[in-house]
């Protein structure tokens, strides 16, 4: 039983994919990770649920990795 | 006008020329937390002999923001109100990152309390209060210049060698309180493991006297102009003495970083004029560290002996200040038999709860202080860059989140739909009481606080009935009509009902001096 939904749950998913491309578009490499990293923040506020917050962390730092 | 440093007078002990009879306590260190747990304890009626290497107060300011408990506790002690007098108090902290003020706190937003969040005080001068009330009371025996160089316990007392400059003598007591700060000689001595973090950071600390119109508040930079890429604090104390801390980086040399001619040109900057001038300097590293027990039989530790944080949350004073006010009821109570060391035990389990709070806290602050390359940095920078433009974000800058005290886990019965500020563990919230203070009138006894009702007489407890205030309803009370709350003698909250039953009461009572 998880608090996070780890099933597609986000219509337009391309979309939104395209848009987060879009988003780092022109950024050096330094500000892509700060950019990431601010993102992270702002969505873990939104979300504001840390049961769900942990689950996000350990399913991102589950392998593979890169 | 800096401090005038003064010794204190030494004479001769009686041990020197006779064996002195078995003494109830014996303290080793008479710092703040030294003599506040010789004064605690004097409260209770019990006498302590307080040996001390040196002679003179703490040189520099060293810990300066004593907390609103710290006041409270103080107050106990009869120096709360010379403390506040003296002191230059401030609730408000503003943090800046660059030139921009990105998040600020009020750390007690509201009327009704006898005591200020925080008072900035050097610490020799509540060393020097602290002593002159102790010199003043017939229960405590200070002794400068007495020097303990050798540790030993039985199962029945601990005895101290000690040497003075007349020569060595001996004392045995039934309980040795080590408060002889963060290198403890007896720790030391007894062998024991100081486990814990070092952070690889150095921090330049200065205080200077200049006359200045700034307001009583904490301000903090992240990477100012005047101090690129490095963190700096400021704090107002009284005789215009500013406390100025500045980060180096674990490169620095801190030998050279010392000199004056380092140091004037660092704080120059920061003030924007030479308009000053320097009171005392010191270079310190960040440690977080704990003994695994703070109760070892005969021998006891209290304050930094037991533990050390690093500084911007004010957690170091105000901890060993706590530990103060949790142990001295608990000693007493053992010393005269109401009690077995299934209570003492109990100061073990609560001081290292709070002190692994204070840990926790102190290790945050410091991680986003001195972040480590990588992630850690791109993170805390990516925070404060963030605080410019998301309000949320501005209460992630982390730089100390300052002393407050912890909420014990105690067993005691708990009605939740009482307010949370008074839940069993916390301290009793203080409020206005007649031409008075709650806190006053609760003083170091077990307290059965009725509101809204009358408490039958209770056993081992005085019962209060304070008017019902707004302040008292709004803290203890809520929407309830009547409340029962059972205070320890340290005024922490034991247990509470929304009903009136002499024997849960009494039951409650029974437990706590049992140490359950």
């Amino acid at each position: 039983m998880t608090a996070l939904i780890d099933t597609p749950n986000l219509a337009d998913h391309d979309g939104f994919y395209e848009e987060l491309l879009a988003t780092h578009k022109g950024l050096s490499e330094a500000e892509s990770q700060a950019l990431n990293a601010q993102l992270v923040m702002i969505l873990a506020n939104h979300i504001g649920d840390r049961t769900v917050l942990s689950e996000a962390l350990a399913l991102a730092r589950k392998t593979p990795l890169g | 006008m800096p401090y005038d440093y003064q010794p204190f007078p030494y004479t001769a002990p009686p041990g020197l020329t006779a064996p002195e009879p078995r003494h109830k306590v014996v303290i080793v260190g008479a710092g703040p937390i030294g003599v506040a747990m010789a004064l605690e304890l004097a409260n209770y009626g019990v006498p302590s002999v307080v040996l001390d290497d040196n002679n003179v107060v703490s040189v520099g300011s060293r810990a300066i923001c004593w907390s609103k408990r710290s006041l409270e506790i103080l107050d106990r002690l009869g120096i709360g109100d010379k403390s506040v007098e003296k002191g230059v108090t401030w609730k408000v902290g503003r943090t800046f990152h660059r030139d921009k003020e990105v998040f600020n706190f009020d750390l007690l937003p509201e009327e009704g309390h006898k005591m200020p969040a925080f008072v900035n005080l050097q610490q020799y001068y509540v060393e020097e209060f602290l002593v002159r009330a102790a010199l003043d009371n017939d229960l405590v025996d200070v002794r400068f210049k007495n020097e303990v160089v050798e540790v030993d316990q039985t199962a029945e007392a601990a005895t101290v060698r000690i040497e003075t400059p007349d020569g060595e003598y001996s004392l045995e007591t039934e309980y040795l309180i080590a408060c002889d700060g963060a290198k403890s000689p007896i720790r030391e001595m007894m062998g024991l493991d100081f486990a814990g973090e070092l952070f690889e950071e150095r921090f330049l600390i200065a205080d200077i006297e200049m006359t200045a119109d700034t307001p009583s508040e904490r301000w903090f930079w992240f990477e100012p102009t005047f101090h690129p890429g490095q963190s700096a604090l400021l704090h107002k104390q009284p005789d215009n003495i500013y406390r100025i801390d500045l980060q180096l980086g674990w490169d620095a040399d801190p030998v050279e970083e010392k000199k004056p001619e380092k140091v004037i040109p660092r704080i120059e900057k920061v003030v924007g004029h030479s308009d000053f001038k320097l009171d005392w300097v010191s270079v310190y590293t960040f440690q977080c560290r704990r003994l695994e027990r703070f109760v070892h039989d005969r021998v006891l530790f209290v304050g930094d002996s037991a533990h050390v944080v690093s500084p911007f949350g004010a957690r170091g004073g105000n901890g060993g200040l706590q530990d103060v006010d949790n142990l001295g009821w608990k000693l007493a109570a053992v010393l005269e038999g109401r009690a077995d060391s299934g209570l003492l035990e109990t100061y073990n389990t609560e001081r290292t709860y709070g002190t692994d709070e204070n840990i926790l806290n102190s290790t945050r602050s410091t991680r986003f202080m001195t972040p480590a390359d990588g992630a850690e940095r791109l993170f805390r920078d990516q925070v404060l860059a963030l605080a410019a433009k998301a309000p949320f974000a501005r209460s992630w800058v982390n730089s100390g989140r300052l002393s407050v005290p912890c909420v014990y886990p105690v067993n005691g019965a708990d009605d939740k739909a009482l307010p949370r500020v008074s839940r069993p563990g916390a301290v009793a919230p203080d409020a206005p009481m007649g031409n008075g203070w709650l806190l006053n009138a609760l003083g170091g006894r077990m307290v059965v606080l009725a509101l809204g009702c009358q408490a039958p007489e209770v056993a081992g407890a005085e019962v209060l009935t304070p008017e019902i205030t707004d302040e008292i309803r709004r803290r203890y009370m809520g929407e309830a009509e009547k409340t029962v709350y059972l205070i320890r003698p340290d005024q922490v909250i034991a247990a509470r009902w929304p009903y009136v039953d002499r024997t849960a009461v009494e039951a409650t009572i029974e437990a706590i001096w049992r140490g359950e």
